[in-house]
């Protein structure tokens, strides 16, 4: 019988395989940051271990990095205690590291990829859930908690039982303004935040294929909110196209050997898939979500749902809170929701094409008066190719904010977070309560939704803009 | 990792579905580098309601937490598996977990019990109704018994070894040292590498 995708990467890193025990996995590249690995690092010295292979191993800062005034010392004294624990620890066992200020430093899930190291056919931890976003290339990537940190460090492998596979398969064009973050957002509203528990979940389909290695990763990036560890997409020209000339990726006689071993990765005709879910691309529209948790969502052109027409018990429940955590109502149209604050960045939505998409909409236009927009790029390096094509001032001349490379408003670790009752459209991916800072109201958004909601003040597609007039040009 | 063996406490009942990471255990906590001292973030914006299950008298010095479905979502933070510890849980019952937070929970001892959603709501009931019922949670027997409730449940028998005997993983794995030895000299030399040793 053939194999799936998954199943094809997991078998080729299976260092020991034993009844009634889990598979024991090798891992090819180990991401650290500073949250999770400081209790991982104080466990190898308790117990007298090194780090097993530091050549791969790397680590960077971002949760805990402000995005300005990089050049002066972090102002909360909590974080710069984590960031210089990552830097004693880094020096102290040999990592390799890039932090604040080094030209490779960023979201720990924009860097991987861009130096090249996340390749094909590898496995992929990092002690944070969106290491999922690493899928897009066909490796197997996810998250996992300190224990877990400690245990690779030491022993560059995993206990791991093999999960379920699920194909998601999406078929058809994508109308226009519709991208991949509209997709993910529906497929988790479709299968909830627990549908992919238990599973790899593969994307495929023409759809899919058709996509750039930047909407890949937000697609894979967001497996785990539909409570899946892994999300893949099976490598194909697009992809090595993205890899070819990148700093780690491989060079001559060994870029032939990856490829033909790359070419292999996909599921067999005849693979077996556990579960599967079929969407049409071209029945989807840009998509927000209303709640607090990211299967809360609904097409922008929507109301808001109303908790009784809810069947299941718990789902009425989570959806009478959340309308009451939002300050919402039901049967409010999504459009006439206004925000306060506009976010573009995060290892979902801030990488360079998505600099581009936002950027483009604001071409001549402004932000509205009483809307804050911050622009965070994912990495130095997606803000000095930013700078280079002139989006920085695109950004700036509407009226948002530039920032430096971090996690930003993503999560409240950092500077950058919502007061109490404030709202977002925001380009990351959880809109948990309290996500980007106490009491915050957190829209899950396209950068291009984004870019759209901070012209018109309310959450609006790239459709709603037609009115508004662009100075662009002139 | 210490042994878990069986656990009877009072239990905190919490009606909510999609209990995140987040809510769990805020992200400003997580600046914190040691593996205690969590107590106070758990449920903190939760925490700020006189009224939340957690702060009602007849609930202090429960040890058994009895969830809604897909809790521990979201972040893979460890520290919201050592928040539910430093704070007193020895164990959490829900009809489904998160896979990672499952995964970190089942390696610091703290049992997360997978039950159908009916015998959690019989579970919501009787400790509503009486907060000093108490609820038996017996990995030998694999079992959770409370008044009126007697349900089996599942845990692969790995993982239930493991958590029996309080094992800990790393050096489990370091027995097999010579298979990994193996399997690094066949690896491809088209993989990638950080640096150059």
């Amino acid at each position: 019988m053939g194999r799936t995708l998954a199943e094809k990467v997991w078998d080729d890193h299976v260092v020991r395989r034993a009844e009634g025990e889990p598979d024991l996995l090798f891992i090819d590249l180990h991401l650290l940051h500073e949250v999770t690995s400081p209790q991982a690092f104080d466990g190898l010295r308790q117990n007298g271990r090194q780090v097993r292979r530091l050549d791969l191993t790397i680590a960077t800062e971002d949760h805990n990095t402000p995005t300005l005034d990089i050049d002066k010392p972090i102002a909360d004294p909590v974080s710069r205690a984590q960031l210089e624990t990552l830097r004693k620890n880094c020096a102290e066992f040999g990592v390799r590291l890039h932090p604040l200020g080094d030209v490779e430093q960023g979201v720990v899930h924009v860097v991987g990829p861009q130096l090249g190291l996340t390749q094909p056919g590898t496995t992929v931890v990092c002690g944070d859930s969106h290491t999922s976003t690493h899928g897009a290339f066909g490796a197997l990537a996810f998250g996992i908690g300190t224990s877990q940190v400690e245990h690779v460090l030491a022993t560059q492998t995993l206990p791991l039982a093999r999960p379920k596979t699920m194909a998601i398969t999406v078929d058809g064009e994508l109308p226009e303004d519709v991208t991949a973050k509209d997709l993910i957002l529906a497929i988790i509203a479709k299968i909830g935040t627990g549908g992919g528990q238990g599973y790899i979940l593969e994307y495929r389909g023409s759809a899919i294929e058709k996509l750039s290695m930047e909407a890949r990763m937000t697609i894979c990036n967001m497996s785990i909110e539909a409570g899946a560890r892994a999300g893949m997409i099976a490598p194909d020209e697009t992809t090595f196209a993205y890899l070819k000339g990148r700093a780690h990726a491989p060079e001559g006689e060994d870029w032939d050997a990856a490829v033909a071993y790359w070419k292999t990765l996909k599921s067999d005709e005849d693979a077996v898939f556990d579960a599967e879910v079929v969407i049409d691309a071209a029945s989807l529209a840009p998509f927000v979500t209303w709640g607090t948790n990211p299967g809360q969502g609904a097409p922008l052109s929507a109301n808001v749902p109303d908790p009784a027409s809810y069947e299941d018990a718990s789902e009425r429940l989570a959806a009478e809170k959340a309308l009451e955590y939002m300050g919402l109502t039901a049967g409010q149209p999504l459009r006439d929701i206004k925000v306060d604050t506009v976010f573009v960045g995060s290892c979902t939505n801030g990488r360079i094409e998505d600099l581009r998409n936002a950027a483009s909409l604001l071409e001549g236009r402004k932000v509205a008066d009483g809307v804050r927009m911050l622009v965070v790029p994912g990495s130095v390096r997606v803000a000095l190719q930013a700078v280079e094509e002139g989006l920085d001032k695109v950004f700036k001349e509407a009226g948002a904010e530039w920032r430096h490379a971090g996690c930003s408003m993503c999560l409240g670790m950092n500077p950058d977070q919502l007061a109490p009752g404030e709202r977002s459209a925001s380009t990351s991916n959880r809109n948990f309560e309290g996500r980007q800072g106490k009491g915050g109201r957190t829209h899950l958004v396209s950068p291009q939704v984004a870019a759209a909601t901070a012209v018109l003040g309310h959450l609006a597609s790239p459709a709603d803009l037609s009115d508004v007039a662009t100075t662009a040009g002139v | 990792m210490e042994a878990f063996t069986t656990h009877t406490g009072r239990a905190v009942p919490l009606r909510r579905s999609n209990v995140d990471t987040d809510q769990i255990i805020p992200a400003h906590w997580l600046k914190k580098v040691t593996r205690d001292g969590f107590e106070d973030g758990l449920f903190e914006a939760w925490r700020k309601d006189p009224e939340f299950v957690l702060n009602r008298p007849e609930r202090q010095g429960a040890t058994v937490l009895v969830a809604g479905p897909d809790f521990g979502t979201g972040s893979s933070r460890e520290h919201a598996v050592w928040a539910l510890q430093n704070y007193g849980f020895q164990a959490v019952i829900s009809s489904r977990f998160a896979d990672i937070f499952r995964g970190n929970s089942l390696k610091n001892g703290l049992l997360t019990v997978v039950l159908p959603q009916e015998t959690v709501d019989a579970l919501w009931e009787l400790t509503e109704a009486d907060p000093t019922a108490e609820v038996t949670v017996d990995l030998e027997a694999r079992k959770v018994l409370a008044a009126g409730i007697d349900a089996d449940f599942e845990l692969d028998e790995n993982a239930r070894w493991r958590l029996l005997n309080g094992l800990d993983d790393i050096s489990l794995t370091l027995q097999n040292e010579a298979d990994i030895a193996a399997y690094e000299a066949a690896r491809p030399a088209f993989k990638p590498r950080t640096i150059t040793v």
